[in-house]
């Protein structure tokens, strides 16, 4: 067999880091932070993302291809929201006079 | 010897088992390739009838034959059954099924059973479709732009929008096929190198149909949820943009014409380079074109949107993007030339609609480099330039690229042979037929006439009934294949494994292929369109 | 050994040449197919981001309304469901085949725990008039745009949930074969990509969480 075997050992670690950034995340939340509150909460998010995808959908030892796949996937989405935001945020940059 | 009794009767996928319930419980990507055949050219027909309504209407400026509600109701149909039920599936569900494992010396696709359940939604989405067009139709136009059809629309769009949503995943579950059959399956010694262009364009828009495919499924579902339950989503009245729509749709609709385009490419590839008898002049750039194509064919899509008040700013950006997209297509556009060039060329009918196509493709492919002028769109767009423009790609392009593709492989699909001189004059009419249904429309559109009207000015009548006249001839040029594909299946020459003396594995097994394809599988040591390792092109059989 | 070799023998579909091909290939097509998710909850994820920006009060307002306890729990409760889904797989590897049951029908029970505690926070919103349609109101100077957010709230979890559904009746196809002895150490490639679609359930929730209840920077819940 091919397949690199995760032990369960690493398995309870990123449970439990899950676990962990769980919590933080809610404690932070009770803070109000301005605009960086939601900054710190996606970045936990993507922690815990990075957690799942790589040890428990075990991409940290999958094929180049499937690395490949993973990342076009959030890429493209990344283009979906940047494009589109950026109508949306660069619309008040031009006014026009009214009369 | 062979006598001139009949030809043994030999195990193909077509004689393997009779019986209806094997052809509709098939896993054998040949046999789905043919009953995707049936639904598609189906619903060509459907949608030509609705072509055929708005055309005779617009023989008068006046809105005559149709009210404007019918008419709204009929240039929609004819857009929603086109694209979503002709264009997108046609080539890669009927040839890519069909092809690709030949051209790479599988057995199948991937997942046989996946691609089985892509025709059944295919059809359950396309018959919802229809039914909701006869109890009532869609008068939104294929782009369903709310609040008009979400809140103020008296049609049924939301049974549309249904069958839409419903054929997406038709297409996402082709597309995953092909992915993965391409990456997974490939004969020992076939390197990405040595594919076929057919299969790198295939890929490429299998690569957009997985991409973005599902965000206009969930766009078409919120549409129907703002529809049905009245939120506000997209209706300004309630709070909501109808800009995020135009996003959401366009950010499909506009991969989407290279989902439409690119598999027509695909044939191009193949057909120039049998018929020149040469090899593909810069096949790497034509492989990373397709990709390039997919690719930056997701970054322009609010040039649909210069006109619906979008940013100044972002405008700029698409237009600038949209730009740098016709940089791939015109670098084919190049190559196919640059391969014709001192090649050995025979004017058999799948190459004359080559020429069709490299031409307009190319008319229709600058006109879009006009369209990407801000400028010059806000006065063109929603104009009869636009309708030509996308016409000239999509049916100058893609339509004839998947005729001559038929033609090319359908000694292959069938073990018989087309008759030539009816393929050609075929051919001929669609070719004159097109021209003369849509080069007017770009004067007329230019001139001023919006589209998706009844009326319009008197002015423009001439220009009109050239198109209708025009249309006539198209439609006979669509009839007659038709009518002559049918007779060939009885009465056409038998064709050998290799009628055409083409280059690929296809052509490497028997005309109709056994279940199985290949009875040994291939081992490639070859690079693609090797015509100079191969005996010259022999007379196409006449028909008798 | 010989026994598991066998099962995989016999589970060799007839168009690929060995069973490492056919695994690969069914994971690779899983992976694909979860790249179409991501697009698909992300047309509702740009949505979500321009009313959002647009209209940030508003979705403060929305937001305070959430349960931020039940959806804090109801996160760990999907955390705990990745982990025993990913000790079943384990387990399927290594050809326990009760264990592997025991770990894949305590994913199940979790999913279900999630699904019910998100039905008591939807009747919460429904006795609150928060669901929209005819039945909403909200006190609030820009409450259309509240209304959008519950709007986009439904949607995605109810996506969201939707998706765990599925999840679940895939788990339960999955136990009755393991059940049944049909993995082996040899053969489990369905456990695992049944694995990756659940994982990758789990993942839209972890960014639907901050994204939906954390907006407020008030106190948590009703």
């Amino acid at each position: 067999m091919s397949e690199h075997v995760i032990g369960v050992k690493t398995f309870f670690l990123v449970w439990i880091g899950l676990m962990i950034g769980t919590i933080v995340t809610v404690l932070v939340a009770q803070y109000n932070l301005g605009p960086l509150s939601a900054v710190v909460a996606l970045t936990i998010a993507t922690a815990k993302a990075l957690l799942v995808v790589l040890f428990f959908m075990e991409v940290r030892y999958s094929s180049r291809m499937t690395i490949i796949a993973v990342i076009s996937g959030v890429f493209w989405l990344g283009i979906l929201l940047v494009l589109t935001l950026s109508d949306y945020i660069s619309r008040p940059w031009l006014t026009y006079p009214t009369q | 010897m062979a006598t001139a009794a009949l030809p043994v009767e030999r195990e193909t996928y077509l004689n393997s088992s009779y019986g209806v319930k094997s052809w509709l419980l098939t896993i054998d990507h040949k046999r789905i390739a043919l009953l995707y055949l049936i639904g598609v050219t189906a619903f060509f027909f459907i949608g030509g009838f609705f072509a055929m309504l708005v055309r005779l209407e617009l023989l008068t400026p006046a809105g005559d034959l149709l009210q404007s509600d019918t008419y709204n109701r009929v240039f929609t149909m004819h857009g929603v059954v086109m694209v979503f039920f002709f264009l997108i599936p046609a080539i890669p569900a009927v040839l890519g099924n069909f092809l690709v494992p030949l051209m790479i010396g599988a057995k199948d696709l991937a997942f046989p059973r996946i691609n089985l359940l892509s025709w059944y939604i295919f059809m359950l989405g396309g018959t919802i479709s229809l039914y909701a067009m006869i109890t009532g139709g869609v008068d939104t136009g294929w782009t369903f732009y709310p609040p008009y059809s979400s809140t103020f629309s008296n049609s049924n769009v939301t049974g549309v929008g249904v069958g839409v949503f419903i054929n997406g995943f038709s297409s996402i579950l082709t597309g995953l096929n092909f992915i993965v059959t391409i990456h997974r399956m490939r004969a020992p010694g076939l390197t990405w190198g040595r594919l076929p262009l057919f299969i790198w364009s295939h890929y490429a828009t299998s690569v957009i149909m997985v991409l973005g495919t599902p965000v206009i499924a969930i766009t078409l579902l919120l549409l129907v949820f703002e529809r049905v339950l009245h939120l506000g989503i997209f209706n300004p009245a309630l709070g909501g943009d109808p800009l995020l729509f135009q996003h959401l749709f366009w950010f499909y609709s506009h991969p989407a014409v290279y989902i439409m385009v690119l598999p027509g490419m695909a044939v191009i590839s193949e057909l120039v380079t049998c018929f020149s008898r040469k090899r593909i002049f810069g096949y790497n750039f034509v492989a990373l074109a397709s990709v390039g194509i997919a690719v930056l064919g997701f970054l322009v899509w609010a040039h649909h949107m210069f006109v619906a008040g979008i940013s100044v700013y972002a405008a700029m950006v698409f237009s600038l993007l949209s730009f740098f997209v016709a940089i791939p297509s015109a670098i084919k556009v190049f190559n196919w030339t640059a391969t014709m060039y001192k090649g050995s060329i025979s004017y058999s009918t799948p190459m004359l609609y080559v020429f069709g196509f490299i031409g307009l493709f190319t008319i229709g492919g600058l006109t879009g480099l006009f369209l990407a002028s801000i400028g010059v769109d806000v006065h063109v767009h929603d104009t009869y330039f636009i309708v030509a423009h996308f016409h000239y790609i999509m049916v100058g392009g893609t339509i004839m690229a998947y005729l001559g593709g038929l033609h090319f492989w359908w000694p292959k699909i069938t073990g018989r042979m087309y008759p030539e001189a009816w393929a050609k004059l075929s051919a001929l009419l669609v070719f004159v037929g097109f021209n003369l249904t849509f080069f007017p429309q770009f004067v007329v559109g230019y001139m001023g006439m919006p589209r998706r009207y009844h009326a319009y000015p008197a002015e423009f009548q001439v220009l009109n009934i050239l198109s209708t006249a025009g249309a006539s001839i198209l439609a006979l040029g669509y009839l007659l294949p038709m009518v002559y594909f049918i007779w060939s299946l009885r009465y056409g020459a038998i064709a050998g494994p290799n009628p055409w003396n083409a280059a690929g594995l296809e052509w490497k097994t028997a005309s109709p292929p056994p279940t199985h394809n290949f009875d040994e599988t291939p081992v490639v040591t070859w690079e693609a369109y090797n015509y100079d390792e191969l005996p010259a092109h022999e007379e196409v059989p006449i028909a008798g | 050994m010989q026994d598991s070799h066998a099962t995989a023998v016999h589970a060799l579909q007839h168009h690929f040449a060995d069973m490492e091909q056919q695994r690969e290939t069914s994971t690779f097509g899983m992976w694909v197919f979860l790249i179409t998710e991501i697009m698909f909850f992300g047309g509702l994820f740009l949505s979500y981001l321009v009313y959002r920006l647009s209209y940030y009060d508003a979705f403060v307002a929305g937001s305070s309304t959430m349960h931020t306890m039940l959806g804090a729990v109801n996160t760990a409760v999907l955390i705990c469901s990745s982990l025993t889904m990913v000790l079943a797989v384990h387990n399927a590897k290594m050809g326990h085949r009760k264990l592997t049951v025991v770990f894949l029908i305590l994913t199940m029970v979790l999913g279900f725990g999630f699904l019910g505690i998100k039905a008591v926070e939807y009747h919460e919103h429904w006795v609150a008039h928060e669901v929209p349609g005819p039945n909403f109101h909200f006190d609030h100077p820009d409450a259309k745009h509240v209304e959008i957010f519950f709007s986009l709230y439904f949607a995605m979890t109810g996506l969201h949930a939707l998706h765990m559904v599925i999840g679940i009746g895939l788990v339960s196809v999955i136990t009755y074969f393991t059940w049944r002895g049909r993995y082996t150490a040899g053969y489990h490639n369905p456990v695992e990509i049944t694995g990756l679609y659940w994982h990758f359930v789990d993942l839209v929730w972890i960014y639907l969480f901050p994204l939906l209840y954390l907006i407020s920077h008030r106190h948590g819940g009703h």
